[in-house]
C-alpha cells in the first residue's frame, strides 16, 4: 500500500494519470449537473411561499456545501503535505484554495440575490451568510500568505500551518456567529423556518451537490497539474511532456 | 529535561522578555494611546449623544482592544528574529513551544494586561455604566492572552517577510472574530443586565483551548520561517 502512496505521490506519474483521469471527472460533472439542473429547474415544483424564486438553492446550497468541504480538504492535504512531506499534497492545497474562495464567493452571491426578493435587501447579517464571509477571508488570507512567500517549499509549509489552524477555528466561528446571532434582538430572519423540504426540491439539490463535487474534482486535478509543471520546469521528466 | 527545568526556563524568559521591555517602555505605550485614541474617534465619528454612545460603547471598546492588539504584535518577534536570538531558542534544549508561550506571556504582560486597566478609563469616556465595568474588564483579561495567542501565530508566519504588517492583519483577524463576539456580548450583556456568565465562560474555554494547542503552532511556524 505505502508503494502505491509512493508511487501516487510521484510528479510524472501524477501528471499522467491526473491527466487521465480529469475527463472522466469534467464528463461525469456534466451530466450530473445537467441532470439535476432540470430535476431543480423543471420537475422540482415550485415553492408555495417563494415560488420559483427558491430555485437559486440549486446553485447556492451546492456553492455552500463545496466552500466548508473544499476548506478541509485543503487543510488535510496541508496536513499530509506537512507530516509526511509529500510534496503532490501542498501542490494540491495550493490548488484547491482559489478553487475554494470561488465557491465561497459564489455562495455569498447567490445568497445575496436571493435576499434581495424574499427578505427585501442585499445583505443581512444572518448567521450563515456571515460565517461564509469570514470564511472568504480565511481562504483570502492562506492565498495572501502563499502568494508573499518566495520560496516554494517554505510557502508550502507555512501557509500548511495557517490551513490548520484556521480548520481548528472553522467549527468555532460557525457556532459563535450563530451563538451571536441568536442572542442579538431586534429583527430576526426566521424565513428558514420553512416547512421541511418536499422530496421531488430535496432530491435535485442532493444530486447538484455530486455534480458540483465532481466538478471541484475536474477543475482540481487541471489545476494540480499546472501547479507540478511549474514546480518540476526543472526536471528532465518534464521534457517529454512539453 | 525535567518538570522544574521546564518551570524555571519558562520564568527565566518571561523575566529576561520583561526586563527588555522595560528598557524600552516607550515603545509599550504606543498600542494603549492607540487604543484610547480609537475609542476618542467614535464619538467624534458617530454622536457625541450619550446614550447611543452607551449602547455601541461594548463593540468600540472590542473593536479598539483587538486593533491594538494587533498593533502591538509588532514588537512581539521580530527583533528576536532580526538579532539572531530566536535561533537560540530553536537550538536550545527547552521545548520551542514552551519558550514561545513565555515570550507571548511577557507580551500579554506588557501590552494586554496594561490594557485591560485602562479600559474603564475609556469605558466611562462612552458612558458606560459602572455596572458594566466588572464584565468589561473581566471579558477583556479573558480575551487579551487570546488575541495575543493568535497574534503570536501569526507573527510566526509572517516574521521573515518584508510585507508582513498588513498580511498580518489578513491572517489574525478573521481569527480573532469569535474572541470579538463573545467579549463584546459578555460586555453587551452586563450591559442590559442580563447575566454575562455565558458568554464569559465561552472566552474562558477558547482562552484554555488557545493556552494549549497555540503554542505548538507558534513553534512550527517559527522554524519554518527561520528556515
Amino acid at each position: 500500500m505505502w508503494k502505491f502512496f509512493h508511487q501516487f505521490a510521484s510528479p510524472p506519474h501524477f501528471y499522467r494519470l491526473a491527466g487521465n483521469i480529469y475527463p472522466w471527472f469534467g464528463w461525469a460533472a456534466l451530466i450530473v449537473i445537467v441532470a439535476s439542473s432540470y430535476g431543480g429547474l423543471v420537475w422540482a415544483p415550485p415553492d408555495y411561499q417563494q415560488g420559483d424564486g427558491f430555485r437559486i438553492i440549486y446553485v447556492h446550497v451546492p456553492s455552500a456545501w463545496m466552500s466548508m468541504f473544499i476548506y478541509v480538504y485543503m487543510a488535510i492535504s496541508a496536513g499530509i503535505g506537512l507530516i509526511w512531506r509529500i510534496k503532490l499534497a501542498h501542490a494540491m492545497a495550493a490548488a484547491s484554495a482559489p478553487l475554494g474562495a470561488s465557491f465561497t464567493f459564489l455562495a455569498l452571491v447567490t445568497g445575496s440575490i436571493w435576499g434581495k426578493p424574499m427578505w427585501g435587501t442585499w445583505w443581512v447579517w444572518d448567521a450563515r451568510l456571515t460565517s461564509e464571509l469570514i470564511l472568504l477571508f480565511l481562504y483570502l488570507g492562506y492565498m495572501a500568505l502563499r502568494s508573499s512567500i518566495e520560496d516554494t517549499n517554505r510557502a508550502d509549509r507555512a501557509s500548511a500551518v495557517l490551513a490548520l489552524v484556521g480548520v481548528v477555528n472553522v467549527p468555532i466561528i460557525h457556532y459563535s456567529v450563530e451563538w451571536w446571532h441568536t442572542l442579538h434582538q431586534g429583527p430576526t430572519v426566521t424565513k428558514f423556518a420553512a416547512p421541511s423540504i418536499t422530496v421531488e426540491m430535496l432530491l435535485p439539490m442532493l444530486t447538484m451537490m455530486l455534480g458540483f463535487t465532481l466538478y471541484f474534482f475536474a477543475l482540481l486535478l487541471m489545476s494540480v497539474r499546472g501547479e507540478v509543471l511549474q514546480r518540476e520546469r526543472h526536471s528532465k521528466w518534464i521534457n517529454e511532456y512539453v | 529535561m525535567s518538570r522544574a527545568g521546564w518551570t524555571g526556563a519558562f520564568v527565566s524568559q518571561v523575566r529576561l522578555d520583561l526586563r527588555v521591555a522595560f528598557r524600552r517602555w516607550g515603545q509599550m505605550l504606543n498600542p494603549l494611546m492607540f487604543f484610547l485614541m480609537v475609542t476618542t474617534l467614535f464619538p467624534l465619528a458617530v454622536s457625541p449623544e450619550l446614550s447611543l454612545l452607551r449602547d455601541i460603547s461594548p463593540g468600540v471598546l472590542w473593536v479598539a482592544a483587538l486593533l491594538s492588539s494587533l498593533l502591538a504584535l509588532n514588537v512581539l518577534f521580530h527583533s528576536d528574529v532580526d538579532d539572531g536570538s530566536m535561533e537560540l531558542l530553536v537550538l536550545s534544549p527547552q521545548p520551542l513551544a514552551l519558550l514561545l508561550l513565555a515570550k507571548t506571556a511577557a507580551h500579554w504582560l506588557i501590552s494586554g494586561l496594561p490594557l485591560v486597566a485602562i479600559s474603564p478609563l475609556a469605558a466611562v469616556g462612552l458612558n458606560m455604566p459602572y455596572d458594566a465595568l466588572g464584565a468589561l474588564m473581566l471579558s477583556l483579561l479573558l480575551g487579551t492572552p487570546i488575541l495575543s495567542l493568535i497574534g503570536a501565530i501569526g507573527t510566526a508566519l509572517t516574521v521573515g517577510l518584508r510585507r508582513g504588517g498588513a498580511l498580518l492583519s489578513l491572517l489574525v483577524l478573521p481569527l480573532a472574530m469569535p474572541v470579538l463576539i463573545f467579549g463584546a456580548r459578555a460586555t453587551d450583556m452586563a450591559l442590559t443586565s442580563i447575566d454575562p456568565r455565558g458568554a464569559l465562560y465561552l472566552l474562558a474555554a477558547m482562552l484554555m483551548l488557545a493556552l494549549t494547542l497555540a503554542p505548538f503552532a507558534m513553534a512550527a511556524a517559527i522554524r519554518i520561517s527561520l528556515d
